[in-house]
């Protein structure tokens, strides 16, 4: 392994483990479970609508995640910068980027074992009926990279502000915008005064469209490059901010 | 070992740390004076890597802060202000987490991180939780992260703070024993320490180096060096103008019980001047001491000009 690998897997570890370390996993996890199955069986009429699939279970996600992921994500930066550690993580020998992925990954992992602890969903789906497995995966690879997105966002905010609070609500706001961008509603209403680009810009920048193509089961490259990118790029914004926070 | 060359660094409007140069060589434990907010933080963030500076640089046992941030990072252990550890893990989990960092791995690890809670007297401790910890252990599990890799520079930013006496003599010796093998830097506020562990001493003020030397060359400067005390069995009439008389002295001060501190104008000459002055006039002297002038005088006539919250 080299040396970046290592640094970033001590991180990673260390920052999985400080979820567990505390109550917050579990009151996270039992969160997320709670509000899933309440969303899909009672609000999503799971029984009601006789059909054994799971178009109401992953329906639900962005909006469950909305909540849940810049919970999971406030901390992470916010938290060393208030208790001071921040001062002794970036006096190791570790680089910014090092500590992006490293902290990225293990958040990522918690909300990733939070989603495989649906499993009995599917489960109790399969003992029902014959659902379509490759929307099943398709919606489970959707959920998998939108936790990804928000949690890249939320990770962004936390880095922005020492206060754990400021950074949930921006997080929530920004991903509001993103769930929403993509929505027909949202550019149907843009499509009537504002011009075409802008339009197109912001339809670009929602990530709906992509997730309910892989909730059909649409596997396709370009959904995923998509998540992908923005990614990538809230990643790089957190350099730039955590190096511009260094030098001011 | 560590060189620093015309650091400068400015916080918008506010210049924090202005023009200081200074070099350090292995056995230099170098005490870092000045007031809150003079730049002492500052600068040792800027030495560790933790902030930027706005001009010039520091070399690190030969690796550029700026250019080989990482190289250089490796050859330091830092004890920051406030001594901040990860509140939620345990004191064995964080010591692994940096002796992984640091490199260590497998059977090296383990020896390691055994070893440093046993110099550091925190073994009884390994299981609990940092939250958990008092402040003494708390200071005391950062020092060990900061020496975990024995690095040839040591910088610690107030180590001794809100330790009880007994404490602060634990890290103390801490330092002391590590003195002959590193380049050290102890900022602190507590002047005694300086004269307990440090060799050489800078004082700054407002973002600048103010005076450097030895503690024995700083407290020459202060205004009791070279004082004389003086205790007689009786005060005659004459004796105020008899002293003040004197060439050397510059001020006499009068205290109970036939006492008197003489401050010099020429230190050296001070001490024979009143000895002659005592025979000529028949004085019975019943005590006699120079003085060899206290850091905190030094400290006080430097840095109290002007505001220095800033």
């Amino acid at each position: 392994m080299s040396e970046s690998l290592r640094h970033a897997w001590a991180i990673f570890k260390r920052e999985l483990r400080s979820y567990f370390e505390s109550p917050v996993a579990y009151v996270f996890l039992v969160v997320f479970l709670v509000m899933a199955a309440f969303l899909t069986f009672s609000v999503g009429n799971y029984y009601e609508n006789r059909q054994a699939d799971l178009r109401m279970f992953f329906f639900w996600h962005p909006w469950i995640y909305l909540l849940l992921a810049p919970a999971a994500a406030m901390r992470l930066w916010s938290e060393e910068a208030r208790s001071g550690t921040l001062e002794l993580l970036f006096t190791l020998p570790v680089t910014i980027t090092q500590a992006i992925v490293g902290k990225f990954l293990a958040a990522w992992f918690f909300l990733t074992i939070a989603l495989a602890l649906t499993a009995p969903v599917i489960i109790t789906t399969y003992y029902l009926g014959n659902p379509d497995s490759g929307v099943i995966i398709g919606g489970y690879i959707g959920s998998f990279l939108l936790a990804g997105i928000y949690l890249s966002v939320g990770m962004l905010t936390s880095a922005m502000t020492r206060n754990q609070v400021i950074s949930f609500v921006v997080a929530i706001v920004i991903l509001l915008f993103l769930l929403l961008a993509g929505w027909p509603p949202v550019t149907g209403y843009l499509v009537h005064w504002a011009p075409l680009w802008l339009v197109n810009g912001v339809a670009a920048c929602g990530f709906m469209p992509h997730f309910e193509s892989l909730q059909r089961g649409v596997i396709d490259a370009r959904n995923i490059v998509h998540a992908a990118s923005v990614m990538v790029f809230m990643l790089f914004a957190n350099r730039i901010v955590l190096e511009w926070r260094k030098s001011s | 070992m560590l060189t620093v060359d015309k650091l400068q660094k400015n916080f918008g409007p506010i210049d924090a740390v202005r023009n200081i140069s200074f070099d350090l060589k292995k056995g230099d434990v170098l005490g870092f004076l000045g007031p809150n907010g003079a730049g002492k933080s500052t600068t040792m963030r800027i030495i560790t890597g933790y902030l930027q500076p706005s001009g010039g640089t520091a070399t690190v046992n030969g690796f550029d802060i700026g250019k080989q941030s990482v190289a250089a990072r490796r050859q330091l252990g830092y004890l920051p202000e406030n001594a901040p550890v990860y509140q939620d893990m345990t004191v064995q989990h964080f010591l692994n987490f940096i002796a992984e960092i640091r490199g260590f791995r497998g059977n090296e690890r383990r020896r390691r991180v055994d070893r440093i809670m046993d110099i550091c007297k925190i073994e009884p401790v390994r299981r609990q939780s940092v939250d958990t910890l008092s402040k003494g252990y708390r200071q005391r599990v950062c020092f060990a992260q900061a020496i975990l890799h024995d690095p040839p520079i040591l910088i610690m930013d107030e180590p001794t703070d809100g330790l009880d006496p007994n404490q602060k003599a634990i890290v103390r010796q801490m330092i002391l024993d590590m003195a002959q093998t590193k380049a050290i830097i102890i900022s602190t506020h507590i002047l005694e320490e300086v004269d307990a562990v440090c060799n050489r001493t800078i004082i700054i003020s407002r973002g600048r180096i103010v005076a450097q030397g030895t503690p024995a060359e700083l407290k020459q400067r202060s205004p009791s060096h070279g004082a004389v005390t003086l205790e007689l069995t009786e005060t005659p009439d004459s004796v105020m103008a008899d002293l003040e008389t004197l060439p050397s002295a510059k001020r006499v001060e009068p205290a109970d019980n036939h006492c008197f501190t003489i401050y010099p104008r020429d230190p050296v000459k001070l001490f024979q001047d009143v000895m002659n002055q005592a025979r000529r006039r028949s004085w019975t002297i019943k005590s006699i001491s120079v003085k060899e002038g206290r850091l905190e005088d030094t400290f006080h006539a430097l840095t109290q000009t002007g505001d220095n919250a800033s």
